[in-house]
């Protein structure tokens, strides 16, 4: 459903994709992890447009992804995403920033929105918060609504930009919760994450990624339990005994 | 302090005309400045090279001439031109374009102020710069760029005795006209700065309650 081959980005001289190749089938989990400034979250970003890339190709569903095209409105609409900082809409109320998209984009009517978006505040726990605004809920709640506001595009895959890493510890379990569902009901996810449990419980395919380039890539929980490469080892060492 | 009370009475209805003339040109101009200032910085923010860059030339020019100097232009050298307009017309018209570049640097850094996120978000639901602007930024920019509009609308008040240059027998030409008859000076210039004052300060108040909103909302 996802297809990256060879794909380079540099910001200015900098190279910070040295070309990336990998795919995201339908319904499939795939988590890519890696230390800072390693080009993670880059990749996603540019298989929404949102970052252009120099060299190499990404398809979704044989779509080529054009930043400047027009035909990267229509991608968007199928892929959605879920950002670090959740970057809801502050001067809308929580089902007012589920139903933007449907009401406004795809100019479903009104009511069936708002229909459909109590539905899916519900499904995230979040039934009794739709009028709240972004600034009246915690981040774990606002990351939820930003999963039902992505969810209403009715998308075949969403991104997840480290979706728990600007989140206070206690709160990191209800988004991880919610994502898993998703999972577990068969949609197609990219998560960028440093939860190398949810990725190990959750994910189907692990990347890590290092310097821009792929180092490993396989199986989740095998991947992450047992790694191959010195870099891996090293990583998931630092990331699950930070004081060792 | 008796004869001021009557030379009130005396001065105030012609006042008044003067009056009339200082909110039309105001307002005029006002909703000029807005639009086309709201142009300007949507130009400026559009991402595209060129017109970014015509709307920094515009901006810069109509920054870089005094305002007085524009009224000229437009209401003496036009008609060369065979653009011939009365003189409440070109005073709302120069006062509005003048305006216009100062409008628009505050609602450019209003909608700059905007996170960038907001954008990605907008981008990522399909929408375009069009409707992420009138969905997304304008709104959250509005309240930003509100306190700092009421500022320029007590200015564009003032400002408008500049319209006196070329004939609209506004509130400081109307008074100028009667001292000049009457030889009362201290009275109609007292009469003249209360009734500015008198409009000036509620925006004034209106403006620092908005200021102290937005930094509630904070």
């Amino acid at each position: 459903m996802i297809e990256l081959r060879d794909v380079h980005k540099y910001f200015g001289k900098n190279h910070v994709i040295r070309g990336y190749s990998g795919s995201v089938a339908k319904g499939e989990v795939v988590c890519i992890v890696g230390p800072s400034g390693s080009g993670k979250s880059t990749i996603l970003r540019c298989i929404n447009g949102l970052e252009s890339y120099e060299k190499g190709d990404i398809f979704v569903e044989g779509e080529r992804v054009e930043r400047r095209g027009a035909a990267i409105a229509h991608i968007r609409r199928r892929v959605s995403m879920v950002f670090q900082r959740f970057n809801l809409f502050p001067h809308r109320t929580a089902l007012e920033n589920v139903t933007e998209g449907p009401i406004y984009v795809k100019r479903e009517p009104r009511a069936q929105a708002q229909e459909r978006g109590r539905a899916l505040l519900a499904r995230v726990g979040l039934a009794e918060k739709e009028s709240a605004y972004p600034s009246q809920l915690s981040g774990g709640q606002q990351q939820r609504v930003a999963i039902a506001r992505a969810l209403a595009m009715q998308p075949d895959a969403i991104l997840f930009d480290e979706p728990t890493s600007a989140l206070d510890p206690e709160l990191v379990g209800e988004v991880l919760a919610a994502m898993r569902s998703l999972a577990e009901e068969g949609m197609t996810m990219a998560v960028v994450t440093h939860e190398i449990a949810f990725a190990r419980e959750v994910a189907d395919r692990a990347v890590f990624i290092d310097g821009g380039v792929v180092v490993e890539t396989g199986p989740a929980r095998a991947m992450l339990s047992n790694p191959q490469h010195p870099r891996t080892q090293d990583f998931l060492r630092r990331v699950t005994h930070p004081i060792e | 302090m008796q004869s001021f009370l009557r030379d009130a009475q005396e001065f105030l209805p012609i006042l008044a005309q003067g009056l009339r003339l200082t909110l039309i040109v105001t307002f005029g101009s006002l909703i000029l400045a807005t639009a086309l200032g709201l142009v300007w910085a949507l130009m400026r923010v559009s991402g595209v090279a060129w017109l970014a860059a015509l709307a920094k030339a515009v901006v810069n020019v109509i920054r870089g001439i005094p305002v007085i100097v524009q009224l000229f232009y437009i209401y003496f050298v036009l008609p060369d031109f065979g653009v011939t307009l009365s003189a409440v017309q070109a005073a709302i018209i120069g006062l509005g374009i003048a305006y216009s570049a100062y409008q628009s640097e505050n609602f450019r850094a209003g909608i700059e102020a905007i996170d960038r996120g907001q954008i990605e978000a907008a981008q990522t639901l399909g929408m375009g710069w069009g409707m992420t602007m009138r969905r997304v930024i304008l709104p959250q920019a509005f309240r930003i760029v509100l306190p700092p509009y009421g500022n320029l609308v007590i200015m564009m008040l003032k400002d408008s005795s500049q319209a006196s240059t070329i004939t609209v027998a506004e509130l400081a030409l109307q008074g100028k006209l009667i001292a000049a008859s009457t030889f009362k000076n201290t009275s109609v210039f007292t009469l003249v700065a209360l009734l500015y004052l008198a409009m000036c300060l509620p925006l004034m108040a209106l403006v620092s309650q908005m200021e102290k909103r937005m930094g509630a909302a904070r």
